[in-house]
């Protein structure tokens, strides 16, 4: 724990650091409180919407676990045919990162115009965000894999399925989670677009929702505070994901000492 | 990319198997560099071993000594010449233990890859497992494990694949020289209760003479057989042993190395491919 604390202490005094210069540029009253309010200002409103936001941020949340998943399931799945069939491959990559290309912001509102304002045009929307990095990763992943390795089970007589089973599957595995720790924290974004472009009514829409339905209204502590919190879910995703990855493959983790 | 499945041609069924043992006669081999060019590994190189005898190859760097194990393991077809083989397990180089298996799991992945439960696969490897001084490793993964514990799984995983050949591509050259010295003892000692015909290359003479049956000296590229030492010698030897070091010096000489390479050679220049591969025949 008192390591743990150790490790932590630049970044807490990073950010005490940016927190006070930002305190005291917004105290010295060079710019309105309406479009930078004071830090102490949005913990404030942090404190009093706190129901609201926890709120909204279990919706955001659903959105970005269950987009990340299909992600990871898609990205992952996508990856091994890719790796199995080169013409596949050939096929697949280039539209695959063209996909990354496509601007959501445009298509975001084309997709609730076909798909209603349900969750499903806000999926799409992380998905498509998300699983590029996991795609990526799994390739790699697979074609990392030390080819000597895959001879040494020939010469067990290894099927190419129980080679991909006992060789490629478990070197991969880890990849993707990796790809998916890199995607978490553009897909908040996605889940902001997303819930900005589609949640028309309701309290309970989103942080992103939120975010624009305060500024829009000049609540703009509480957009800063809604933002706020997106930060601290798109920090707590990774971490989570970086253990998840850890306990999948410690093998790989022996010689890493970063992000912990 | 993956590597690409080739058909096993030299061990399929239709060419004779060879009692258990290999047999290699005439056989050249070559492939290509990353530029594309032709580089011939092996050239007319005879060579065979009996059921349970210990066959080392000795041979500088570069004298196709892999090529002929993937040969003999069926990794690669012959381009020229005939090669008799049994099925051939291959334990190479550098252990390459499956790192998100357990020892015990490692062990045993050629019973799994033949289709054993994974329950009765670990059995079967767990009772090698005390014998091989490996006991409460079993849970290990290969980074927990010495380098020498490592070579011990491999080696298990190799021998637990119930093929009648094993092919050991320098087993102990990545080891530091005590634990290399106990592991020689502790090899001899394990095909002492699974006797097994043996490929052994290595950069080692005298790990060589003190655990071959028979000795084949290869050339520099493209690999020819320069020499082939009976070693008739009790076992276990010593390396200090006088016949011991008069094998090493003969098998020294013939690499064009030691103190009596002069004189030896002189004698030894007659034995070429041809030749040699007649002599050292077991009864």
């Amino acid at each position: 724990m008192k390591r743990r604390l150790v490790n932590a202490m630049p970044a807490i005094v990073l950010v005490a650091a940016l927190l006070g210069a930002w305190e005291i540029y917004a105290d010295s009253g060079a710019t309105s409180s309406s479009i930078l309010p004071a830090p102490h200002t949005i913990a404030q409103s942090l404190w009093s919407n706190a129901g609201l936001l926890s709120h909204n941020l279990s919706v955001t949340a659903e959105e970005v676990a269950l987009g990340l998943l299909l992600a990871l399931a898609l990205g992952f799945a996508l990856g091994v045919l890719i790796h199995l069939s080169p013409a596949l491959r050939r096929a697949c990559y280039p539209l695959t990162v063209g996909s990354q290309a496509v601007p959501i912001a445009v298509i975001a509102p084309l997709l609730v115009f076909l798909l209603g304002f349900g969750l499903l045009p806000k999926l799409i929307v992380i998905v498509l965000i998300c699983f590029f990095p996991v795609v990526v990763t799994t390739v790699d992943g697979l074609a990392a894999v030390d080819p000597d390795q895959l001879k040494l089970l020939r010469t067990l007589d290894a099927s190419r399925l129980q080679a991909f089973r006992f060789a490629e599957l478990p070197a991969a595995l880890p990849a993707a989670i990796s790809g998916a720790r890199i995607a978490v924290t553009v897909g908040v974004i996605g889940a902001y677009i997303a819930e900005s472009q589609t949640a028309t009514s309701g309290a309970y829409a989103g942080l992103g929702h939120e975010i624009n339905a305060d500024l829009s209204s000049l609540q703009t502590a509480r957009a800063y505070a809604a933002a706020v919190v997106l930060f601290a879910f798109a920090i707590a995703c990774f971490y989570t994901l970086s253990e998840v990855e850890r306990r999948l493959a410690p093998w790989a983790n022996q010689s890493r000492g970063d992000l912990r | 990319m993956p590597t690409e499945l080739q058909p096993r041609a030299p061990s399929t069924p239709q060419i004779a198997r060879a009692n258990d043992g290999i047999s290699l006669s005439d056989v050249s081999r070559a492939y290509r560099d990353q530029r594309g060019a032709s580089v011939q590994a092996l050239a007319s190189v005879s060579l065979h071993a009996d059921h349970g005898e210990l066959l080392a190859v000795v041979g500088p760097s570069g004298c196709g000594k892999t090529t002929l194990l993937e040969l003999i393991c069926g990794l690669q077809s012959p381009d020229r010449g005939v090669l008799q083989c049994s099925p051939a397990a291959l334990m190479p180089q550098r252990d390459l233990l499956l790192p998100w298996l357990s020892a015990l799991d490692n062990a045993a992945l050629a019973l799994r890859i033949a289709g054993l439960p994974r329950a009765e696969a670990r059995a079967r490897a767990a009772e090698l497992f005390a014998e091989l001084g490996l006991e409460g490793f079993e849970a290990a993964h290969p980074h927990e494990l010495s380098g020498g514990m490592r070579q011990r799984v491999a080696f298990l995983r190799t021998l637990l694949s119930g093929k009648p050949v094993l092919c050991l591509d320098e087993p102990f050259g990545a080891l530091d020289a005590i634990t290399r010295a106990e592991m020689q003892a502790w090899l001899g000692r394990a095909l002492e209760r699974e006797p097994r015909t043996v490929v052994l290359v290595t950069h080692d003479v005298e790990e060589a003479i003190v655990l071959a049956d028979r000795v084949a000296v290869l050339s520099p590229r493209p690999g020819r057989l320069r020499a082939e030492i009976e070693v008739d010698l009790p076992r276990p030897r010593s390396r200090t042993d006088a016949a011991v070091i008069a094998l090493r010096e003969r098998a020294l000489s013939a690499l064009g190395l030691g103190a009596a390479a002069g004189q030896e050679m002189g004698m030894r220049t007659g034995m070429d491919s041809g030749t040699a591969a007649g002599m050292g025949s077991a009864p």
